[in-house]
This record gives structure tokens, C-alpha cells and sequence, in this order.
């Protein structure tokens, strides 16, 4: 019965997600029966206090770890039993990553960094920079700061960058994981608004992770966890 | 795609400059140890054999045994068991002889107005010169004429005649004085090269009838050359020579009084101790090549190390295990590649100053260059495996977290 919620307006389907770890004989459950889906085109905040387990959720829709138990559809695909290198696929084609720390290539210019996706998901080479200028362009970075190295922007700058490499592959959804965490609140706010600007102009699904309330109201829907519970 | 892997790799190996050289130096140093050992070592061979070779063609020799009296051993070449019959017999006897000859060696003290050198004497006959390969720079060999006139003629080498006449100087018609007996010079040869003591390029040839009447007042020779019709029957001869001088002087093959090398056992045997010796050499540059390799592999651990957060951001956007795993043995290879080139250019220019400065020849071979790219591109992959595995196998989660 859930399967058939799968439609294809619906991006995410989590079913039940519990995770646990396991090291040795200590056993932390840090999610409880979790569901809740994102339809297409939403922008959606994932919020909670500092341990409550969001980070964990992040992982798991962001395909770099699996539920112990539940099931995980992105984009009709269920991705919650898949092996590294799966995932590693399905990371490539249709997730798009923020992260707070930015995580630019130091020594490469700004169009390496944002093609840098393009180059394991094996396009065309004549194709890439035409890809990452039109991501550039999205992300509102100014042509005169393409050809530097990404260590000799600003803060926003990068952060900008890092939404470009996310955008670039045109991917399912956009995972942003407190992205305006590294930022003063000025430059947040202008990157908060590039994803309210790429959400409503350009129908890209935004996830926002944040333990912030006042970053998490900018999205149209807070998803609030607790404790590893999803709290209504 | 390789354009990428090539691009990404040519980053990483110029983004710490000196790291990377520093890492290549160790691998530069085995590569370069390797070649140029390898180099004097095949130069070093091939000019041992180019002056055994030197001394005849298709050459056999016979020398006396060991002289035993009460069973203490005078050592090889003592006794004297060859006579002039037992080269008539030969002669008479054995099929595939090209040339016969005997020799009558002595030392002496030679004098030639106010020079003298001490040099060896070689009492032969006419067939010498052609199983010797001795060809004349000027003057004439002797003749049978020579040889049963017994007349006092003598054939010098080049060294000889530097030394007693100087050199340049021509020595046809002077006398020279080889044990106060006067000698008419009457050719001297070329010079063949070759080195160590048994050059014949210091050397007098005489006939061996004057050397027997002068010298030595027996029918005894210190060896006999003879020089087979082909390489083929070399063996052959010998077998026959041996036959034919056991029945002569009434021997078993354990009793035999003298011994037979052919010019084949000796090049052998020259070279295989100048191969033995090339190899150690070679295994000895390769403990540095190990060496290097291990500072490669650190160094790639260090890599691993410092680059954990972009192996997480790489994996985060998509990368497999195979292509981080790829990045870094490809790394790896660039790096000891990269060593193994300067280092076969720099082997190769040792080799050559070696050769310029040391009178050593040298020569570098196709195969150990092929050799040498070879094993640098094998410890690249050797050396960078476990790091390139431990780089593929991080979790992606973990290493975003990498502070």
C-alpha cells in the first residue's frame, strides 16, 4: 500500500526509516520509525535541535548511508537496500550536496570545482563548461570570479560555488546541510534567498538541514525531529 | 575518462612541488644506479670478450699439466709434456685442423740500443700468424725459410717496439738483444687491444727452431694453438686433438699430462663472471629501488591522509571506490614514472662520464632501459595499491566530518 504512494510527484518517500548502531555491545537507536515524503518542486527545512538525529536523515535521503530497517524511495527508486558503489551512482545522478564547510577543491579555479561532477558522471567534455557556466549564472556568481581559485573568494562566494557543483548535473534534489552555518547572517541571508530563487524560478526540490528556526522559515514546510521522532 | 585522470593527477603531482620531487629522488637515484651499474657492467663484458676474441679464431689451446712428483702438485702449465712430434702427429691425425703451431714462451729482458723492457718471447712458426690473427702494420711475418734456416729474426708488438724504440718510431731492420742474442726486427704488428698481462701487443715473436737452439735446448713447448676449420667442429678437433695425444704419451683420461681449453669455454667462462658480477651490481641498485618505493608510499599515506575531506567530497558527488582508488595509483605511477625517466636520463649520463673519464666502456642497453620503466612503473603500482585502497575504502560520512 505504501508503494502505490509512490507517484511521480512525490522526490522522497521515507517508509518507517529506523537507524540504529551498533558497536559492540552497545546499541543506539538514533531514529524511530520515521516517515514522510517531499513532493517535487518543495523546499523543505529538516530541523531539530543538536542530536536530535536530522544529520542522520540527511545521510540516509543524501544516499551516503542506508536505514537499518524502513524504506527509502528517491525519485521512484528505492535506494535503501543498495550497495556503496549503488549509491555512489545514485548520489552522482540525482543529488545535488551543500555543506556547511563548502568543501571546494583549494588549488583549482571555480569552474573546476564546479564541473568536478560532471567529470565522474563521464560528460562530454565539450559539454562540461557550458553546463557549469549555466550553473554559475543560477547560483549568482559574476562572471569576473569563474576563472579564480576558489580560496581567494569570500565566504558567500564559496558558497555560491558550492551551489553551482550542486546544480550542475541538474540532479533530483538539492541537499543542503547547514548551509548557512560557516556564514555571518548578511551572507546567509543572500544565499538563503538563492535557494528560495532557484525553488521558485527554476523548480529545483530543496532540502535545507538546519538546527537554526530562523533559517529554517525561510522553506515552505519544516519537517521538526526530536530525539529521532518526527514531532507534527 | 583518461583526460581527466590525467588532469587530476598532473594537479595533484604540481600542487606540492617539492614533495613530490623529493619523493621522486629516491626512485630517480635506484633508477639511475640500476642503469648505469647495468651499463659498466655489459661494457665491461663485452670488452672481455672482444679481447678473448682478439687472441685467435675458432682457437684451441693445449697446455701441459700439472707436474707431480711424490704427489705435491707443481700447479697447471709446470710439467713439460708437449713435444714438437706430438704436433706432427696432431697434424698427421686429426681431421679439421686449419693451422698448427707451437709455442716456446719465455721471459726476457730485451735490449735495443738504450732502452730495455722485460717482455714475453713466444717461439712459434708461420702458422701463428694466422691463428693469432696477428696482422702486420709494417715489415713481414716470418717465413718456413725463417723457421728452418733458424735464422734470428723477430716479429715485435707494438708496446714492445714503444718501449724500446719510442713511439711512432719504425723498428724494420733495427737489432734488438733478447738475452744478449742479437735479433733483427723484420715486422711489427698492429695493436689488438685487449689488456692484462697476456696482451700480445708486448710480445716478440721468433721462429721456434732459433728459441729451441738459444733458449731452451729441448724439444719441449709451452703450448700448442691450434685453430680449427669452424666453429662447428671446434668440439670435434678437440675431442680428436685430446685422442691423439693420449695415445701419444700412453695416457688414460685420468692420467692426461696436459689440458685443451677452446676459445669458446674461455669467452664463456670470462663472461659469465663478468655477468655474475653485472648482476650483483644490479641487485644491488634494486635494494635503493625498494627504498624509493617505500618513500613513495609514504608519501601517498600522507596524501591520503591531508586530502580526506575531498576523497568524501568526491565520493559525496558521485565518485566509486574505483575511480578515488584509480586517482591515487595513478598518483602513484605518475610519480615513480616520472622518477624512472630522469633516472634512466641520469643512469645513461653517468654511464657515458664513466666512460669518458674512466677509459671503462659502457654501453646502455634497450633492455635495461625497458627494464628499468619496467620496475618504476610496477613499484608505482606496488607502493601505491594499499594507500589507493585505503583511500577508496573511506566512508564517505566520515571523511565529509575530517577536520
Amino acid at each position: 500500500m505504501d508503494n502505490k504512494k509512490n507517484t511521480v510527484d512525490e522526490v522522497i518517500s521515507c517508509r518507517h526509516l529506523n537507524k540504529i548502531y551498533q558497536t559492540g555491545d552497545v546499541r543506539t537507536q538514533v531514529l524511530y520509525d520515521i516517515s514522510f515524503s517531499i513532493k517535487r518542486g518543495e523546499f523543505v527545512a529538516i530541523t531539530g535541535p543538536s542530536g536530535s538525529g536530522k544529520s542522520t536523515i540527511m545521510h540516509i535521503i543524501g544516499a551516503l548511508d542506508s536505514p537499518s530497517d524502513g524504506s527509502y524511495f528517491l525519485d521512484g527508486q528505492d535506494v535503501s537496500q543498495l550497495s556503496d558503489d549503488e549509491l555512489a551512482e545514485i548520489r552522482k545522478n540525482k543529488i545535488g550536496f551543500v555543506f556547511q564547510s563548502f568543501n571546494l577543491l583549494k588549488r583549482s579555479t571555480v569552474l573546476r570545482n564546479v564541473l568536478l561532477p560532471l567529470v565522474y558522471a563521464e560528460t562530454p567534455l565539450q559539454q562540461r563548461e557550458s553546463l557549469a557556466i549555466k550553473a554559475l549564472q543560477a547560483a549568482g556568481l559574476g562572471e569576473d570570479r569563474w576563472h579564480h581559485l576558489s580560496n581567494q573568494l569570500s565566504g558567500g562566494q564559496m558558497q555560491r560555488v558550492a551551489i553551482a557543483r550542486a546544480l550542475v548535473n541538474n540532479p533530483a534534489i538539492i541537499l543542503a546541510d547547514e548551509p548557512t552555518g560557516n556564514l555571518d547572517t548578511k551572507t546567509g541571508e543572500i544565499v538563503l534567498e538563492t535557494f528560495r530563487r532557484l525553488n521558485k524560478e527554476e523548480g529545483h526540490t530543496i532540502i535545507l538541514i538546519t538546527h537554526e528556526a530562523d533559517v529554517a522559515k525561510h522553506a515552505d514546510r519544516i519537517i521538526y525531529i526530536k530525539d529521532g521522532r518526527l514531532v507534527d | 575518462m583518461l583526460a581527466d585522470l590525467y588532469s587530476e593527477t598532473i594537479a595533484a603531482v604540481t600542487a606540492n612541488k617539492a614533495r613530490s620531487g623529493l619523493t621522486i629522488l629516491g626512485i630517480v637515484i635506484g633508477i639511475a644506479s640500476v642503469i648505469s651499474l647495468i651499463a659498466i657492467g655489459q661494457g665491461t663484458q663485452d670488452s672481455v670478450k672482444s679481447s678473448i676474441q682478439s687472441i685467435g679464431s675458432n682457437l684451441i689451446m693445449v697446455m701441459p699439466g700439472a707436474n707431480r712428483s711424490a704427489g705435491v702438485s707443481g700447479g697447471m702449465g709446470s710439467a713439460q709434456s708437449l713435444k714438437l712430434s706430438d704436433i706432427e702427429a696432431l697434424k698427421k691425425q686429426v681431421v679439421g685442423i686449419k693451422a698448427i703451431a707451437p709455442e716456446i714462451s719465455k721471459r726476457y729482458q730485451v735490449v735495443a740500443g738504450s732502452n730495455n723492457t722485460n717482455t714475453s718471447i713466444v717461439g712459434t712458426s708461420v702458422d701463428y700468424q694466422q691463428i693469432r690473427s696477428l696482422t702486420l702494420d709494417s715489415g713481414n711475418f716470418f717465413t718456413t725459410a725463417d723457421v728452418t734456416g733458424t735464422r734470428k729474426v723477430a716479429v715485435i708488438g707494438p708496446t714492445t717496439r714503444d718501449d724500446l724504440f719510442g713511439e711512432d718510431a719504425d723498428p724494420i731492420g733495427k737489432t734488438i738483444k733478447i738475452n744478449n742474442i742479437n735479433f733483427k726486427v723484420i715486422g711489427l704488428t698492429k695493436s689488438k687491444g685487449g689488456s692484462g698481462t697476456s696482451t700480445q701487443d708486448d710480445q716478440i715473436s721468433i721462429p721456434y727452431t732459433v728459441a729451441q737452439k738459444y733458449f731452451t735446448n729441448n724439444q719441449y713447448v709451452s703450448t700448442i694453438s691450434i685453430s680449427a676449420e669452424s666453429e662447428e667442429i671446434l668440439t670435434s678437433v678437440q675431442e680428436q686433438v685430446s685422442t691423439v695425444l693420449l695415445s701419444e704419451h700412453g695416457k688414460t683420461e685420468d692420467t692426461a699430462d696436459f689440458r685443451i681449453m677452446n676459445q669458446a669455454d674461455i669467452v664463456s667462462a670470462a663472461s659469465s663472471i663478468a655477468e655474475t658480477l653485472t648482476m650483483l651490481l644490479a641487485a644491488i641498485a634494486g635494494i635503493s629501488l625498494v627504498v624509493g618505493g617505500i618513500g613513495i608510499m609514504n608519501m601517498m599515506l600522507t596524501n591520503v591522509t591531508e586530502r580526506t575531506k575531498e576523497i568524501g567530497l568526491r565520493k559525496a558527488i558521485g565518485a566509486k571506490k574505483s575511480d578515488i582508488s584509480n586517482q591515487f595509483l595513478a598518483e602513484a605511477i605518475t610519480l615513480t614514472f616520472l622518477g624512472g625517466l630522469i633516472g634512466i636520463a641520469l643512469g645513461a649520463v653517468i654511464a657515458w662520464g664513466v666512460s669518458q673519464f674512466a677509459s671503462l666502456e659502457t654501453s646502455v642497453s634497450w633492455s635495461s632501459i625497458l627494464l628499468a620503466f619496467g620496475v618504476s612503473a610496477g613499484i608505482g603500482i606496488i607502493f601505491g595499491y594499499y594507500p589507493a585502497r585505503r583511500a577508496s575504502k573511506l566512508n564517505p560520512i566520515d571523511a565529509l566530518r575530517y577536520e
